[in-house]
C-alpha cells in the first residue's frame, strides 16, 4: 500500500501538482481513518489532502483512475452485468485481434447481440437513464467497436473515438428528441430544451463511461507507469496556445475568466497599497487624540499614479489567432487600469476594432465579432507585418504620443515580405514602451520567413508569451 | 481526545438533520478534518453553501461559532489581540502617586485584564467547544495571510509580553474562499482542501424540498432543472443555489405550479444579476433550438 501510495505521489508531482512532503504524510495519515474498500472516500481523502487547486482536479482524477482503476467496486459490477449480456467475460487479455477492418461489429468471440440489439438497449438505456445499464453496455460497446490490441501505441482518445462514431450518439439525441415529441405533442419549447438537457446529460454521463472503460483496458494491457505517462495532460496554464486541441481549447476559456478576474483585483490591490502616498496632516492629527494628542499612527493619502494608454497591434491570422484572442480578452478585462486602451488587428491589412469593445459588457462576443468582422484582409490573406505597419503608421501614427504603451502580437513570420522595421522604430521613438509578444517558443525565433529579431531590435522588449502563465504574468508587468 | 464524528456517513446524517445536504466528498473531507485536527479549505463559487457549512457543522456539534470576518486591511489588532492602551493609560496615571515600581508597573498592565480578544485568541482560550469561521480569506493581503499560520498549525498564540496562549481544545476551523486570488502555499499546506461546486440535479432538488416548506416534488424538479440549463448557458454569473432558492420561494409566492416560459421570462432577474446575463438566458431558453447547439461526440482521432 505505500509503495503504492507513493507511486502516485510520483505521478502527481510528474504531472504537475506541487505535492510536498507534509501533504504527503497527511495524504498517508487519513487513509488510515477512512475504510479502505470505499473507493469514493480513499477519492476524496486523497483529494483533500493533496490538491489544492480546483484546476488540478482534473489532472488528479486521471491519475487516480489510472492508478486505482482495477481495484475499484465499480470494476466488479461492471462485471456482472457483462456476464449477464453477453455470456461470456473471458477478460481483457482475450480479446481477439481486429484490424481496422474489424469495428463493423463482428466483435469479439462468443457476442450474440448484433450491433442493432446493442443499439436498440442503449437507446432504452437512455431513455429511461438506467445508470447501471449504461455502465455495462458502455463497456460492451468499448469491447466491440474501438478494436483495441494489446500493444498496440495508441492513445485513448483514438480508441474513444472509435467507439462513439460507431455509437453515434447526436443521432440517438434526435431520435430521443423525437420521440418524446412524438409521446408529448403539446411540449412548449422550454420543457422541450429540458428533456433536450436532461437527455445530453444521460449521453455525457455514457461517454465517461466509455471513456473510464478504455483507461481500464489500456492499464490492464500496459500497466500503470506507461499509460499515466501517455494519459498525463497539462494543466489548462500550461496549454501551449499555438497547438492546443479544440478541448484544450474550451478549458483555457473556460480559465481565462476567473484569471482575469483574479489578475484585475491583484492589480487593484497593488495600485492601492503598493507605495505610500505623502502625509495626511489632517487624518494624522485626528488619530492622535486617541493617543492624548501624541502623533502615533502618521497617516498617508493614498497614490494615485498615472495611467497608461495602451496600443494593442495583434496579428489575427490563423497560426496566431488563438494567441491573440486571449491577449485582447486579457488587455480588455483590466481596461480600467489603463486611461484608453485602443486595439487594431491585422493580416495583411490593418483595421482598428476598438469600437466592438465599446459600452459591450461581454467580451468574448466582442472578440468573436473581431475574427469575424475585422476588414484586415488587403491582398491574398497571408500574413504581411511590413503593410500592416505602414497603415498603421499612416492611419494612427500621430495618435501615438509619450503616454502610449504599444504592444505588438505576433510570431513576425512575414512570408519574405518586406519587413518596414522603420515603423516600429518611429514608434519606439514617440511612444513610452513598445513590447512585442511573441507565442513562439524562443527557440524558433529568426527561423524561417520568421524577423521578430529584425523587429525587436526596436522594441524595448520582446517575450515570449506560449501559455496563460507567462501571459499573465506580462500583463501584470504591464502596469 | 474523544472525535466528534464516528464514521462518514454519521456526519452526513447529522448534517442533513441540521437542514444542511451534504454530498459524500462534503462529509468526507468534514470527518477527516475532525480525525487529523486540520483546518478546511473550502472554495467555491458564490452560493454554494460554504459559510453555511460551517455554521451548520457548529449547530450539530453544539458548539459556539466564533466568526472572523476577513477584508482588505485586516490585521493583528483585529484578528489576533490588543492591548487596551486607554486602560493601560488610565492605570499608569492612577499609579503616579504612589511609589510603586517600574517593574510592577510593567507586569500589572500587560496581564490578562489588559488584552483586547480578537476572534482567533478567544477560538483558542475558549473552554468550551468552538468551531471557528474564518471567512472570505482570500480578500486579506498576502502578508496578513501569515498571521493565521501559527494558529492554524499548531492551534497557539504567541504574545511577546505574556507568553504562548495554547489550545484547550483543537477547534474544528473552517476557512472559506472566493478564490479572487491564490492562496499562499504555506497556507494550504496546511489545510485539507475542499471544493463545493454546483450541487448535481438531485442534491439541488433535494435542497430545495427542504429548504422551501411548500413546494411541490414537481415544481421543485422542474426549478432545479431549468437552473441547471441555465448554468449550461456561457454566463458572467451562473445562478447559485441561493439563488436558486429565492426563485422557488418567489415561484411560490407567485402561485405558480408549473413554470411556463412567460413565468420564467418575469421571475429569471430573481436567478440572475446581470443584464447581459438575463437577456441571454431568456433568448436562450425560448429559442427553438436548431444547429446552433454543439455536437456530442465529435472528438478529432
Amino acid at each position: 500500500m505505500l509503495e503504492l501510495l507513493n507511486g502516485f505521489m510520483g505521478e502527481l508531482r510528474e504531472a504537475g501538482l506541487p505535492v510536498s512532503l507534509t501533504e504527503n504524510l497527511d495524504a498517508m495519515e487519513a487513509v488510515k481513518h477512512i475504510p479502505l474498500e470505499d473507493r469514493e472516500a480513499f477519492k476524496y481523502a486523497l483529494a483533500a489532502t493533496l490538491v489544492k487547486n480546483n484546476s488540478h482536479w482534473r489532472a488528479f482524477e486521471t491519475v487516480f483512475e489510472v492508478y486505482f482503476s482495477l481495484r475499484g467496486r465499480e470494476y466488479t459490477l461492471g462485471g456482472e452485468l457483462d456476464d449477464l449480456l453477453a455470456g461470456d467475460e473471458d477478460g481483457d487479455g482475450q480479446e481477439s485481434p481486429e484490424g481496422m477492418d474489424g469495428m463493423k461489429g463482428s466483435g469479439g468471440g462468443g457476442e450474440s447481440m448484433t450491433p442493432e440489439e446493442l443499439a436498440e438497449m442503449l437507446y432504452k438505456a437512455l431513455q429511461n437513464g438506467d445508470e447501471a445499464m449504461m455502465r455495462a453496455l458502455a463497456r460492451q460497446a468499448v469491447k466491440r467497436y474501438a478494436g483495441m490490441e494489446p500493444g498496440r501505441p495508441v492513445g485513448g482518445t483514438y480508441y474513444l473515438y472509435r467507439t462513439l462514431r460507431n455509437l453515434d450518439l447526436d443521432a440517438v439525441l434526435d431520435k430521443l428528441m423525437q420521440q418524446r415529441k412524438a409521446e408529448a405533442p403539446d411540449l412548449s419549447t422550454l420543457e422541450e430544451r429540458l428533456e433536450h438537457d436532461e437527455y445530453e446529460h444521460r449521453i455525457e454521463q455514457l461517454k465517461k463511461e466509455v471513456e473510464a472503460e478504455i483507461r481500464r483496458r489500456l492499464v490492464a494491457d500496459r500497466g500503470v507507469e506507461a499509460m499515466a505517462k501517455t494519459l498525463r495532460k497539462p494543466l489548462p496554464e500550461d496549454v501551449d496556445f499555438m497547438h492546443a486541441s479544440r478541448e484544450e481549447m474550451i478549458s483555457l476559456r473556460k480559465a481565462i475568466y476567473p484569471l482575469t478576474r483574479k489578475l484585475a483585483v491583484r492589480l487593484a490591490r497593488k495600485r492601492r497599497h503598493g507605495r505610500k502616498g505623502p502625509l495626511d496632516f489632517r487624518s494624522t492629527v485626528r488619530h492622535s487624540l486617541s493617543y492624548g494628542g501624541v502623533p502615533a499612527e502618521p497617516k498617508f493619502r493614498y497614490p494615485r499614479p498615472s495611467k497608461p494608454e495602451i496600443f494593442v497591434i495583434a496579428d489575427i491570422s490563423g497560426s496566431v489567432a488563438a494567441f491573440a484572442r486571449f491577449t485582447l480578452h486579457l488587455v480588455y478585462a483590466i481596461s480600467n487600469q489603463f486611461s484608453k486602451v485602443r486595439a487594431f488587428v491585422f493580416i495583411d491589412g490593418l483595421d482598428e476594432v476598438t469600437r466592438f469593445f465599446e459600452g459591450v459588457d461581454d467580451i468574448s462576443d466582442a472578440v468573436h465579432r473581431v475574427n469575424t468582422e475585422a476588414d484586415v484582409v488587403w491582398v491574398d490573406g497571408h500574413s504581411d507585418y511590413g503593410h500592416a505597419f505602414e497603415v498603421f503608421w499612416q492611419r494612427h501614427g500621430h495618435e501615438v504620443s509619450t503616454k502610449t504603451t504599444v504592444l505588438i502580437l505576433g510570431d513576425a513570420r512575414n512570408n519574405y515580405h518586406a519587413s518596414q522595421a522603420w515603423v516600429v522604430k518611429e514608434i519606439q521613438k514617440k511612444a513610452r514602451h513598445v513590447f512585442w509578444l511573441n507565442p513562439e517558443p524562443r527557440s524558433y525565433w529568426d527561423t524561417g520567413d520568421s524577423i521578430v529579431g529584425e523587429y525587436g531590435a526596436h522594441a524595448d522588449g520582446t517575450f515570449e508569451c506560449r501559455n496563460l502563465r507567462q501571459l499573465e504574468k506580462f500583463v501584470e508587468n504591464l502596469t | 481526545m474523544a472525535y466528534r464524528f464516528d464514521t462518514v456517513d454519521d456526519v452526513r446524517t447529522r448534517l442533513k438533520g441540521a437542514d444542511y445536504l451534504a454530498d459524500e466528498g462534503i462529509a468526507g473531507v468534514v470527518y477527516l478534518a475532525d480525525r487529523l485536527g486540520k483546518p478546511i479549505i473550502v472554495e467555491g463559487p458564490a452560493g454554494t453553501g460554504k459559510t453555511q457549512l460551517a455554521k451548520s457543522v457548529a449547530e450539530i456539534t453544539g458548539a459556539r461559532l466564533i466568526r472572523l470576518q476577513c477584508y482588505e486591511g485586516l490585521d493583528e489588532s483585529k484578528a489576533l489581540y490588543e492591548w487596551n492602551y486607554k486602560k493601560q493609560l488610565l492605570r499608569i496615571q492612577a499609579e503616579r502617586n504612589t511609589d510603586s515600581t517600574w517593574e510592577e508597573l510593567e507586569d500589572d498592565i500587560f496581564s490578562d485584564e489588559f488584552l483586547l480578544t480578537r476572534p482567533l485568541l478567544e477560538a483558542i482560550r475558549a473552554d468550551d467547544p468552538v468551531v471557528l469561521l474564518i471567512d472570505e480569506v482570500d480578500r486579506v493581503e498576502v502578508e496578513t495571510e501569515a498571521l493565521l499560520l501559527e494558529i492554524l498549525s499548531d492551534y497557539q498564540v504567541s504574545i511577546p509580553e505574556l507568553g504562548t496562549v495554547e489550545a484547550k481544545q483543537i477547534p474544528l476551523v473552517f476557512l472559506t474562499s472566493n478564490n479572487t486570488r491564490e492562496l499562499s502555499e504555506a497556507l494550504k499546506r496546511r489545510c485539507l482542501f475542499l471544493h463545493i461546486d454546483y450541487p448535481d440535479l438531485e442534491r439541488e432538488k433535494e435542497i430545495v424540498l427542504t429548504k422551501v416548506p411548500d413546494i411541490t416534488e414537481a415544481l421543485a424538479d422542474q426549478v432545479a432543472r431549468i437552473v441547471r440549463s441555465i448554468r449550461q448557458i456561457e454566463l458572467k454569473k451562473s445562478p447559485s443555489v441561493s439563488e436558486t432558492l429565492d426563485w422557488a420561494r418567489t415561484l411560490i409566492l407567485l402561485g405558480v405550479e408549473s413554470v411556463t416560459e412567460a413565468d420564467a421570462a418575469d421571475t429569471i432577474n430573481v436567478l440572475l444579476k446581470y443584464q447581459s446575463d438575463i437577456a441571454k438566458a431568456v433568448k436562450e431558453l425560448s429559442d427553438d433550438k436548431g444547429g446552433q447547439r454543439r455536437a456530442l461526440g465529435k472528438i478529432a482521432p
